[in-house]
């Protein structure tokens, strides 16, 4: 992402926006300019910022003159008044950034919008996640720090070694060069996404020996990461998620459900 | 996607925070798709959501490219409702998000009279979701629970900040504006209201919830 700096007045508005904390103002020249190695280019300071399209030689010199008084021009929080945040077009490896930052980028290998697949919200319809596994979804990066590709990699690495079954459709899996090994493309490792989901099987047996392992890898990267592990449930509507996983010190708070009311026979 | 996932939260305060979406498998015939994600929106109106989406155009609350200068003393930040069932124009994950739960029970037992065949999920807090089941006569067919974050937690900011932010499972309200929002509605220059839809207008999903926000922003609920 770029500032016009034609454009810019220096309002500030979009350094607060940025999730990656990748915009500041430069005191020299009077104008927010963006880090390129911290952008992930998630475009949320492009799209989800208003815009008042005002005269920036106007503003600027309302702004001085307004100085004068101490008095202070104050748009719109959520907007950048002159429309100065302009995209630019994406090469290779960047282009990765946003293909697993910006919200409205629909992945190639997944064909859904975001960052993995589709799990357990369609598990009724598809039966992906069958009896007898945990489904687990580890985003890294999650919340809003960042992930770096080579942080992503220790954890993949991680599980591969204990020999967790890796989601082939899920676009982290889709990047790597060796799954046995969890090695992702060498020329990725250095880029930064907003975040990115590892998603693989295991056998329910085999829940603690990952969580551990997550537990573990946690410790060796510089972010964090988000942990979510699914369950298909009896015809009793049960699953043995609910009782081991406080068991293991993780006591159930949010989930998300599938009621099953999905049909298969709506696929044509 | 666990979008919804992972809100950050005490139980207490998240016994107001609902999303119900639905979700059409890949492979499904997009026109009835579409339908049927419209009759979704257009039901969960009957049941005062907080909130509305279309994962692929955004929400009732938008981002508005053509403000003019006059916009500080008239912008109209008011929920568009039609604005998001009539730009319904492809398959996606459409969500509804509700602050009380008799109000999210009740769509649920509506959606499964409709029985419209796409995937319905809840996410919300893993026992209210499981009563909501049993008082519907739903027997679960998968659960994803959240187990929190790990890594290095340090680099999160505190609790409250934490809370707003990740009602975006995206990413995309920053801490930073989550913290510029708490200071303005401190300072009186914001109402709770206001800070919480500019906050809603960037959470592209709409499964932002604005009224848990305005309680968070504005002080005043008991702190977990
Ligand atoms: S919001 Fe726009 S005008 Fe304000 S500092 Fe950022 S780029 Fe410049
Ligand atoms: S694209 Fe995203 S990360 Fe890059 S400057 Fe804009 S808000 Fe920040």
């Amino acid at each position: 992402m770029k500032i016009d700096p034609r454009l810019c007045v220096e309002c500030a508005n979009c350094v607060a926006v940025c999730p990656m904390s990748a915009i500041h103002i430069d005191p020299e020249i009077r104008r927010a300019v963006v880090d390129e190695d911290e952008c992930v280019e998630c475009f949320a300071c492009y799209r989800g910022m208003s815009s008042e399209n005002l005269n920036p030689m106007l503003i600027r010199l309302a702004r001085r003159t307004l100085g004068l008084f101490r008095f202070r021009f104050d748009p719109e929080p959520d907007g950048c008044p002159t429309a100065a945040i302009v995209p630019q077009e994406l090469e290779w490896p960047r282009s990765i950034r946003r293909v697993f930052s910006d919200v409205l980028m629909t992945h190639e290998g997944t064909g859904i919008l975001g960052r993995g697949t589709e799990e357990v919200k369609t598990n009724d319809v598809t039966g992906r996640l069958g009896p007898g596994f945990a489904g687990f979804v580890v985003e890294l990066g999650r919340p809003s720090v960042g992930a770096r590709f080579y942080d992503i990699e220790k954890v993949s690495r991680a599980l591969a070694a204990v020999g967790v079954i890796f989601e082939e459709k899920n676009p982290i899996t889709g990047l790597m060069t060796d799954v046995s090994e969890g090695a992702l493309d060498p020329e990725v490792l250095d880029e930064k996404v907003m975040s990115a989901i590892i998603e693989f099987r295991t056998p329910l047996e085999g829940t603690d020996a990952v969580l551990q392992v997550l537990e573990g890898v946690a410790r060796e990267i510089d972010t964090v990461m988000a942990v979510g592990v699914a369950a298909r449930c009896g015809e009793d509507g049960q699953n043995d998620l609910e009782s081991m996983l406080p068991a293991l010190g993780y006591p159930i708070v949010r989930a998300k459900t599938n009621l099953g009311l999905g049909r298969a026979e709506v696929i044509s | 996607m666990t979008h919804s996932l992972h809100r950050f939260g005490q139980p207490e305060d998240l016994a107001g925070d609902y999303i119900v979406f639905a979700m059409p498998a890949q492979g499904v015939d997009p026109e009835s798709a579409i339908r049927t994600e419209k009759e979704f929106l257009r039901r969960s109106l009957r049941h005062q959501p907080v909130n509305l989406g279309d994962a692929k155009k955004g929400g009732w609350f938008q981002p508005q490219k053509n403000l003019g200068p006059g916009v500080h003393w008239r912008r109209n930040t008011e929920p568009k409702p039609e604005l998001v069932i009539d730009g319904v124009d492809a398959p996606g994950i459409v969500a509804a998000v509700f602050d009380r739960y008799e109000a999210m029970e009740a769509f649920v037992e509506e959606l499964r009279e409709l029985d419209l065949g796409v995937s319905i999920n809840i996410s919300a807090l893993a026992d209210r979701a499981a009563t909501c089941c049993r008082a519907c006569g739903i027997t679960r067919h998968s659960v994803e629970y959240s187990l929190g974050f790990l890594g290095k937690t340090e680099k999160l900011p505190e609790k409250e900040i934490l809370e707003l932010a990740t009602m975006c499972g995206h990413g995309t309200v920053s801490f930073g504006l989550a913290e510029k929002m708490m200071d303005r509605v401190r300072s009186g220059r914001m109402t709770p209201k206001a800070a919480a839809r500019t906050l809603a207008r960037f959470c592209v999903c709409s499964i932002f919830n604005p009224a848990r926000a305005e309680e968070i922003l504005s002080g005043k609920r008991k702190r977990g």
